[in-house]
């Protein structure tokens, strides 16, 4: 997940269940610089790396850019390597990207192609 | 469950099978679900598919060996353990000792936006988690619809659930997917389609106010099955299936035979009594004698020291017992012995369907050598409009398989000809014993003669029964029955 660019983190090296603790402390360092509820927590399920969950891990990073300036942090989970993951978030489909901050929890399915759906489904506001 | 169940017959040994553990379903099926095969369980809603593939997995870990993981997709971890827990499985306990595991698949079709293509394979990712966490041999998933509703891309869907069926197979696990009923189709999205191997229907109905389930088999590949509907049980065992043991007419015929319970009534069958494994009608109307008779019948096979089981559907056993006292027949101590067994059930509780799986499943429990049902007259007139012959065929045939003597007892009617209720039951039994009132010369009396009886040279004479203090015995020959009906004919 190297090639992630460096918001990008990948669960799939860590050894922690990221269901509760990292999303807090990872929200409480940007505190500080952003109001809560502006910062997005974004997880992307995906197994292995197929065509869909490499377009979609490009097409994420190209909108977050755009969008959210900064205001974002994306981490990427390799279901392969951490199959117990996926029933923390009700994964079914792959890819899927999980907004976890701000709630409410949003779920996004497919490689992300779609631009205008991300934004709708991610609720993402316009550049300011 | 305890008791041993009859072997299924065998199976060709091209296909292996997956024993559900169900009583009744795996002799239909002559030995369960295909091995590393799906089968698809459909129905409507309430039908019994989650239970029917619930079992298959408690059997499964509990009694074959063969741990199991069951997908669900519309109910909790928590609800499925109260559900079964009432059939006596500890869920939590399995999951420990890692004989099932659970995953509920939950999805919220409002927090779902589709953004380009997708394929299924977080489900597979967490089935094949949850098979390898376990080294699981079955697995059910129940119910695939739930996908459909939370899926927006049915294309995708189906070539994904296509996938998985193959995926299913290549690892070599035994599986049940549960599809909910169409309209006019099998299943509401045509799952049926993609599963060759083994359907099975079911379906409960209201007829009349009388509830019956039913199961089918579709299709069964490389198994000979029956295609006529089956009715079975849901109690507090789980399911129950009512086969047809036989497919043919191949039960042995005894030679033994076995006293009436009334030495006068054997002297009239070559002074031996009934066969045993026959099974015998006695008819009459109101007050002839009917019960009197069958507890003698069963006061006589549990002196022998022979399990009796005593199904009624007008009296209570309590009642029974009081009534048979005042005819000095004393029922009580082959009760308390474990010898005599009632079951007492009201005939309109349920469907003649219900009541032939209740029987069915007793008689497998009990293993008695002698039933009596007293009366069927009641569980013909439960039956509605459906066919009663087939159903008490298969009774019958059940019977004479396991070498039980039974004996049917039928009212009739003043004036009806006998032959009304008796006609759908009358040509499968072995004996019929046909008890009357007449009054010559105004002085009352019961009668009692042999109509048939296969296979002896039984009296036609129409003797006086005598019910008395003392118990039943006949009197004297008043004439011979075929004389006397065609008298009364005139």
């Amino acid at each position: 997940m190297s090639n992630c660019g460096g918001r990008v983190t990948s669960l799939a090296d860590s050894g922690r269940n990221p269901s509760n603790g990292m999303k807090k402390s990872a929200a409480k360092k940007r505190q500080s610089k952003t109001s809560r509820s502006d910062f997005f927590i974004l997880r992307l399920y995906i197994a292995g790396q197929t065509p869909n969950s490499i377009t979609a891990i490009a097409n994420l990073k190209k909108i977050c850019e755009e969008k959210l300036h900064g205001k974002y942090r994306i981490e990427v989970v390799d279901l392969l390597e951490k199959p117990q993951l996926a029933k923390g978030d009700q994964i079914i489909a792959i890819p899927t990207l999980v907004r976890r901050l701000p709630p409410p929890v949003k779920k996004i399915i497919g490689n992300l192609s779609k631009t205008e759906s991300v934004i709708v489904g991610l609720d993402l506001q316009p550049a300011r | 469950m305890p008791h041993a169940k009859p072997k299924p017959k065998a199976a060709r040994p091209s296909l292996a099978k997956s024993p559900t553990g169900i009583q009744g379903l795996d002799e239909l099926t002559g030995g369960g679900l295909p091995k590393g095969r799906v089968s698809l369980v459909c129905g409507k809603a309430g039908s019994g598919k989650s239970l029917l593939a619930m079992e298959f997995l408690m059997h499964g870990a509990v009694r074959y060996g063969e741990p199991g993981v069951c997908m669900n997709f519309e109910e909790t971890e928590e609800k499925l353990a109260a559900n079964v827990a009432s059939l006596g499985f500890d869920l939590r306990d399995l999951t420990r000792r890692k004989k099932l595991l659970v995953d509920y698949v939950f999805i919220e079709r409002s927090q779902i936006t589709e953004a380009g293509e997708y394929n299924l394979d977080g489900l597979f990712v967490r089935l094949a988690h949850a098979v390898n966490t376990i080294k699981a041999k079955r697995v059910v998933l129940d119910s695939v619809q739930a996908l459909f509703a939370g899926v927006g891309d049915s294309a995708t869907l189906r070539s994904e659930l296509q996938r998985l069926f193959r995926w299913l197979e290549d690892h070599n696990l035994t599986a049940i997917v549960t599809g909910e009923a169409g309209i006019d189709t099998l299943t509401r999205h045509g799952l049926e389609e993609y599963i060759a191997d083994c359907v099975i229907a079911l379906d409960h109905r209201v007829t009349e106010q009388i509830s019956t389930r039913r199961l089918r088999i579709v299709k069964y590949r490389g198994t000979s099955h029956g295609t006529d509907e089956y009715p079975f049980l849901i109690d507090e065992d789980g399911i129950s299936v009512v086969p047809i043991t036989s497919l043919a007419l191949t039960h042995k015929a005894l030679m033994d035979r076995i006293s009436t319970g009334v030495p006068a009534l054997d002297e009239m069958m070559e002074g031996k009594g009934f066969f045993r494994g026959s099974s015998v009608l006695v008819t009459g109307t109101a007050g002839t004698g009917k019960s009197s008779l069958a507890a003698n019948f069963t006061r006589a096979a549990c002196t022998r020291g022979e399990i009796c089981l005593y199904f009624t559907f007008e009296e209570s056993p309590s009642q029974i017992l009081r009534n048979m006292r005042s005819v000095g027949i004393s029922l009580e101590p082959w009760v308390r012995k474990g010898l005599l067994r009632f079951s007492a059930m009201r005939s309109t509780s349920t469907g003649l369907e219900g009541h032939l799986a209740v029987i069915h499943k007793l008689i497998s429990q009990l293993q008695p050598s002698v039933v009596v049902i007293d009366p069927i007259t009641n569980l013909v007139s439960a039956s509605g409009n459906y066919d009663v012959k087939s159903m008490l065929v298969r009774l019958v045939d059940f019977l004479k398989v396991q070498q039980i003597t039974s004996m049917f007892t039928n009212l009739t009617f003043a004036g009806d000809p006998q032959e009304r209720t008796a006609a759908a039951v009358s040509s499968l039994m072995d004996t019929w014993i046909v008890l009357r009132d007449s009054k010559p010369n105004g002085r009352p009396r019961r009668e009692l003669y042999v109509l048939k009886s296969r296979g002896m040279a039984h009296s036609r004479e129409v003797r006086e029964l005598i019910v008395s203090k003392r118990g039943l015995d006949l009197g004297v020959v008043l004439s011979d029955h075929t004389v006397a009906t065609h008298v009364a004919g005139q």
